[in-house]
């Protein structure tokens, strides 16, 4: 559906784009994840044809954005970071506005636009003057706009940011809705967000694809060590006396006490062994009771932030040590 | 393209930028109209015109000053350039909603002729030339400002520099007797705006090979015709500032009687140059 082949943008010495690559299919719902500042509105941007590329290559449904713009922007419905909003107009005038702009027939302009008030629940605002709405409902508006006439392709630059609690989940709801029958690609740098409602998640860094997968598949995949969280009754020597030499346990990490007379323990083990009934036993041989066992997995926060966070600087980093010597 | 002309013409009314330009417009013809033919008794109302011209300096910056600007500001502009329609129609649908303001100003002005002619003999066709003309003037100062919106999301900076630039180009003929007509002058004054010109290559393409090259060309051109033919070059820079004068060049169809197809041609070539200028503008933020 949309196909992005080795993506450059500079502006001036700063890489804002660098290098990206990425395929997107039909009917699912993508998830660009990212920190401030690291690409996803340059990336939109030039997705929609906005920005122009420095190198590299958007292909929309087989239309070349740069080369064939016009039939490549017939399928893409695009809300930007701030919704691209005429205050002065009424938020129906507008919409039968961007339809005309869109090049939808006139015989169907104003059951496209009534189907869109519906969808995004804005019917009861329709007579009313952009300028005079909230800014959840402005946000509406600008999904109704990026939704009007059904383009293959949406795409939503953080849809649900300085939106109440409410309006976040109803924007939710509707992008679900919206995956069943367009592609959907919404950026975000809220976690919970991207994890409940998109099907793929690609995590970008300093304009570098660093992950790509779905949000099951990346907690597991890099997760380094499985987790097991105790609660023993006993002492710490008397625990750690117990579990030491245990087969397939990597580190043992300690966490105080919680309770009188118990002590916490993180135990982590190889990915590939399962350690819980070999604790199990050799607790129980050394008599010390387990009030609580949990499995803990890598949550997608802590994925994020080491992919993000450590290695990203890390393949960062001499390049700019590079540029400082220069 | 019909989408945003009919936007833009909308939007003129219902932010009364539309009224204003076409109410100033029409008050200060009346004024003069009245002050000429009605009390004067002269029956040409191309006179009128000739000397409201210079108005154009102050209502064609508030015509053009949001239209490119504001669409800046509060990011339209990515929906206009995201739609499935070239930069080129949006910024011809832009235009031509600020030319039919400018149309239905000058319609209203076709009455005056009319009423002259109950009171005596009116020339008619001096008269609606002129009317004509006034229209073309005033649709080549509209591309001028226009562009000069494109290149700031400031509607007050749009405003002031369209208007600076229309009130230099209102007195540059006056501007051009001030520069000396010897062979120097004109070589001194042409590499002046050499360098401006290849001091703004430089500025936007940030690339100093070019301006450099151009540079070098254009004054070594400049230098062989100095010093081989200084002839050639003597009143050449008043002849070139007194092209640029927009304005007198509307003086013909007032002071010759005559319709003047060349002057014509002349402001077209000025609108469709802006326009393409503006178009570039605004591909050259796309690449930035």
């Amino acid at each position: 559906m949309i196909e992005v082949r080795n993506l450059v943008k500079r502006y001036g010495p700063h890489t804002a784009v660098d290098h990206l690559s990425f395929t997107v299919e039909q009917g699912q719902i993508y998830g660009f994840l990212g920190p401030n500042g690291a690409g996803k509105s340059t990336t939109m941007n030039i997705m929609t044809g906005y920005l122009a590329a420095t190198e590299g290559q958007v292909l929309i449904d087989g239309c070349d954005i740069f080369e064939d713009p016009e039939a490549a922007k017939r399928n893409i419905g695009y809300l930007p970071e701030l919704p691209p909003l005429y205050l002065d107009m009424f938020v129906e005038e507008y919409l039968l506005f961007v339809a005309d702009l869109k090049g939808i027939e006139k015989s169907r302009r104003k059951q496209y636009v009534d189907e869109v008030l519906e969808l995004t629940h804005i019917t009861h605002v329709r007579q009313r003057l952009i300028r005079n709405l909230s800014k959840g409902y402005r946000q509406r508006v600008g999904l109704a706009q990026a939704v009007l006439g059904y383009p293959k392709v949406i795409i939503l630059d953080e849809p649900t940011v300085g939106l109440d609690p409410k309006q976040i989940i109803e924007i939710r709801d509707v992008v679900k809705s919206l995956g069943k029958k367009h592609t959907v690609i919404l950026s975000s740098h809220i976690l919970s967000e991207i994890s409940s409602v998109c099907d793929h998640v690609m995590i970008i860094a300093k304009g570098k694809l660093v992950a790509s997968d779905t949000p099951e598949n990346l907690s597991h995949t890099l997760a380094a060590a499985n987790r097991l969280n105790l609660t023993i009754r006993g002492t710490q020597e008397q625990a750690e006396k117990a579990l030491t030499g245990l087969p397939g346990l990597l580190a043992m990490d300690w966490k105080g006490s919680s309770e009188s007379g118990a002590v916490d323990v993180e135990l982590r083990s190889g990915k590939e062994s399962d350690i819980r009934d070999d604790v199990f036993r050799a607790l129980s041989k050394a008599d010390l009771p387990i009030l609580g066992m949990a499995s803990g997995q890598m949550s997608l926060e802590d994925v994020f932030l080491e992919l993000t966070g450590e290695k990203a600087a890390q393949a960062v980093l001499p390049e700019e040590g590079e540029e400082v010597d220069a | 393209m019909l989408a945003v002309y009919k936007r833009e013409f909308k939007a003129f009314f219902t932010n009364m930028i539309g009224f204003i330009f076409i109410a100033f417009l029409l008050l200060i013809t009346g004024i003069y109209s009245t002050a000429y033919n009605f009390s004067g008794y002269y029956p040409n109302f191309e006179f009128s015109l000739n000397n409201v011209s210079f108005i154009f300096a102050f209502v064609v910056p508030l015509l053009t000053m949001r239209v490119m600007a504001e669409d800046k500001r509060q990011n339209t502009d990515q929906l206009l350039f995201t739609s499935p329609v070239s930069v080129g129609k949006i910024i011809i649908g832009k235009y031509l909603a600020m030319v039919t303001i400018l149309l239905i100003t000058v319609a209203a002005l076709c009455v005056y002729p009319l009423i002259l002619s109950m009171y005596g003999s009116v020339n008619f066709g001096s008269a609606y030339g002129a009317i004509v003309g006034f229209f073309f003037l005033g649709a080549a100062l509209i591309a001028i400002g226009m562009f000069l919106s494109s290149l700031t999301e400031s509607q007050l900076i749009a405003a002031v520099v369209t208007l600076g630039v229309l009130l230099a180009l209102y007195l540059m003929s006056y501007l051009a007797t001030l520069i000396s007509p010897t062979a120097f002058a004109s070589f001194a004054a042409f590499t002046v705006v050499v360098i401006i010109v290849a001091a703004l290559l430089f500025l936007m393409t940030k690339n100093i090979i070019p301006s450099v090259i151009l540079f070098a060309v254009c004054e070594a051109v400049l230098a062989i015709l100095y010093f081989m033919k200084p002839a050639l070059l003597e009143g050449r820079f008043r002849g070139f500032l007194e092209q640029l004068a927009l304005f007198d060049r509307y003086q013909v169809f007032v002071s010759n009687g005559i319709f003047d197809l060349t002057t014509i041609v002349y402001y077209l070539t000025i609108v469709v140059l802006f326009l393409f200028f503006c178009v570039q503008a605004i591909e050259k933020r796309r690449w930035s």
